[in-house]
């Protein structure tokens, strides 16, 4: 009985802990002095741009990893090929990989002297531009559909495919009816920590971004430039933004559990 | 010949799955591929459904060279041991997804499938997700689903494995009135040697991957082409060289001349049938197939010492 009420007041000591009360006081600072000052400090100029920057970089990066994802998770599960366990284990990469190391390849490929960095001479910028960024946010939320769609595949088995393809569907038929189907939660789940991830990295972004103000400045950037500049408002109100999208994006994420287990 | 397959070589890896088989079914027949797991029969049975490819060899379909056709464009139907239901559709999905495939007229479609649901005895069950099936309904639905788009041949791989024994029983019955009423020709795989006496006209008995011999259910038990059919088809007893069915083991209380002395260790009733443990005095186990009123006839007990006597027993010579 003690032990039981110990193991819940513990763990939920331990959110409150390291969870709650922080992000509770970001909002409470935020709202600190109404909702007037909070919603100006949202509505400048930079924190719009910051915003729908921010936006931009995760509808290009989200449905190309999950494209990606989709496709490797069907290659890594389906087809034994040469380089198979390394390509498995290279997914995993930029989950243990810091940001900031990612950020400084990129820099490195792409700057000055790199080997691709002729291209800025061409006209092709993509150091300090949206295009790095967006490589950068490719790179490391690459993992997420790729892992939340390999257990399903392997799970589903190839039975059902097999019978699909006897009754005569082509490849891309059999692939639209029986497998999408079957794997949809798992690119669903996938999709939605993706997205997470690309709206709230700073490590690699912040590095080929360049912090360019009104340019090349996402949300999780604006926050800290604000921050630094002692706008402690502007901070918090950037910060609750983007609390809530992550909230909006969990929530999202509990809504599309399937309830039956499917 | 419905279906003829000519030499085909399958292996896997070093592991030969296949060695130069040969089969012929004729148009409208039945047949079992029977043989113990690993013996080649689902391999074979995935060869002609086009789900593998052989090394060597051909597949014939009607005539039809289609070794190298992929298994959509062959016209046959496949039904899988554990069902392969499409678990996002209802059972009218399932049954109406290779007419879809086909783009066949939705008042067609209608028609067919529930036609269809009626021939397996799921009428009520169309708006169903298979997860609210039993194991039997299921199997079923997956007939009806590889027999709605009119396969020349029906292939089925261990179709009633994952059932418990009664459903087992019936679904077998049910096949085999099925199969009178559709006359599709049929090919199903079983290790189960009363499933495969049982339903089927042609027995195809596999071992390692080679064909050890074809022919009627009644042909094989009588005359087995090897010590393999013997004693796979069939209950078998060895006695040095010689193999004797429990059924010709004749027992009796007296001598009456070659018989040997032996003793009864147990004896185990099965309704119809009795099956008496002997042991020979010279250390010899057997056992004897008899009817229950043969066993109390004679009042077999344990203890019991008999007179024991091979009314046909069978040597094969090498192998």
């Amino acid at each position: 009985m003690t032990a039981r009420y110990l193991l819940r007041f513990g763990t939920i000591g331990y959110l409150l802990m390291v969870l709650l009360i922080p992000v509770g006081l970001v909002f409470y600072r935020a709202f600190q002095h109404g909702l007037g000052p909070a919603w100006d400090a949202v509505t400048t100029p930079g924190a719009v741009h910051a915003f729908w920057l921010t936006i931009l970089i995760a509808a290009i990066a989200v449905p190309a990893n999950a494209l990606f994802g989709v496709a490797l998770a069907i290659a890594l599960v389906r087809h034994r090929f040469p380089g198979h366990g390394l390509v498995n284990a290279l997914v995993d990469l930029p989950l243990a990989l810091s940001p900031v190391v990612v950020g400084l390849a990129l820099a490195l490929l792409y700057g000055t002297g790199g080997w691709l960095g002729g291209l800025a001479t061409h006209g092709v910028k993509i150091l300090f531009a949206v295009p790095g960024m967006v490589l950068a946010t490719i790179f490391v939320s690459l993992p997420f559909v790729v892992r939340e769609v390999v257990p399903v595949l392997r799970e589903i088995g190839t039975e059902q495919e097999q019978a699909a393809s006897v009754l005569g569907g082509s490849p891309f038929y059999v692939f639209r009816r029986v497998t999408l189907p079957a794997i949809r939660w798992g690119v669903a789940y996938g999709i939605v920590l993706t997205m997470a991830r690309a709206i709230g990295e700073f490590g690699a972004v912040s590095i080929v971004s360049g912090r360019i103000e009104g340019q090349t400045q996402t949300l999780t950037l604006y926050v800290k430039d604000q921050f630094d500049n002692f706008d402690f408002t502007g901070a918090y109100a950037a910060s609750v933004l983007l609390a809530a999208i992550a909230l909006i994006t969990v929530l999202a994420m509990s809504l599309l559990k399937p309830k039956d287990g499917a | 010949m419905a279906i003829t397959v000519v030499e085909v070589t399958k292996r896997f890896g070093a592991f030969v799955a296949l060695q130069d088989v040969s089969v012929s079914i004729a148009e409208g027949s039945l047949t079992a591929l029977l043989g113990p797991s690993g013996s080649g029969k689902s391999t074979l049975l995935r060869v002609i459904s086009g789900l593998e490819e052989p090394d060597e060899g051909q597949v014939l379909i009607e005539g039809r060279d289609v070794t190298h056709k992929p298994s959509r464009s062959r016209g046959v139907g496949f039904v899988f041991q554990h069902y392969a239901a499409f678990k996002h559709m209802t059972v009218w999905e399932n049954v109406a997804f290779g007419l879809k495939v086909r783009k066949r007229p939705r008042a067609e479609i209608n028609e067919r499938v529930h036609d269809l649901l009626s021939l397996v005895q799921l009428e009520g069950l169309a708006k169903r997700y298979p997860s609210q099936l039993s194991g039997g309904q299921r199997q079923r639905m997956a007939l009806a689903r590889a027999l709605a788009v009119e396969p020349s041949v029906l292939l089925l791989d261990e179709p009633f494995g994952a059932l418990d024994a009664r459903v087992r029983q019936e679904l077998r019955v049910w096949l085999r009135r099925l199969h009178e009423e559709t006359k599709v020709t049929t090919i199903i795989v079983t290790h189960d040697q009363e499933e495969a006496m049982e339903v089927a006209d042609q027995i195809v008995v596999m071992n390692e991957g080679r064909v050890e011999q074809i022919g009627e259910p009644r042909e094989l038990y009588e005359h087995p082409a090897n010590e393999f059919v013997m004693s796979f088809v069939g209950p078998v007893n060895r006695i040095g060289d010689a193999f004797v069915r429990p059924r010709d083991i004749v027992v009796s209380l007296e001598p009456e001349g070659s018989e040997q002395e032996a003793m009864v260790q147990r004896v185990v009733h099965l309704g119809f049938e009795v099956r008496v443990e002997l042991v020979r005095d010279d250390s010899q186990h057997m056992w004897a197939q008899l009817t229950s009123e043969e066993a109390e006839a004679l009042e077999l007990q344990r203890g019991l010492i008999v007179y024991v006597q091979p009314r046909h027993q069978r040597v094969f010579s090498n192998k």
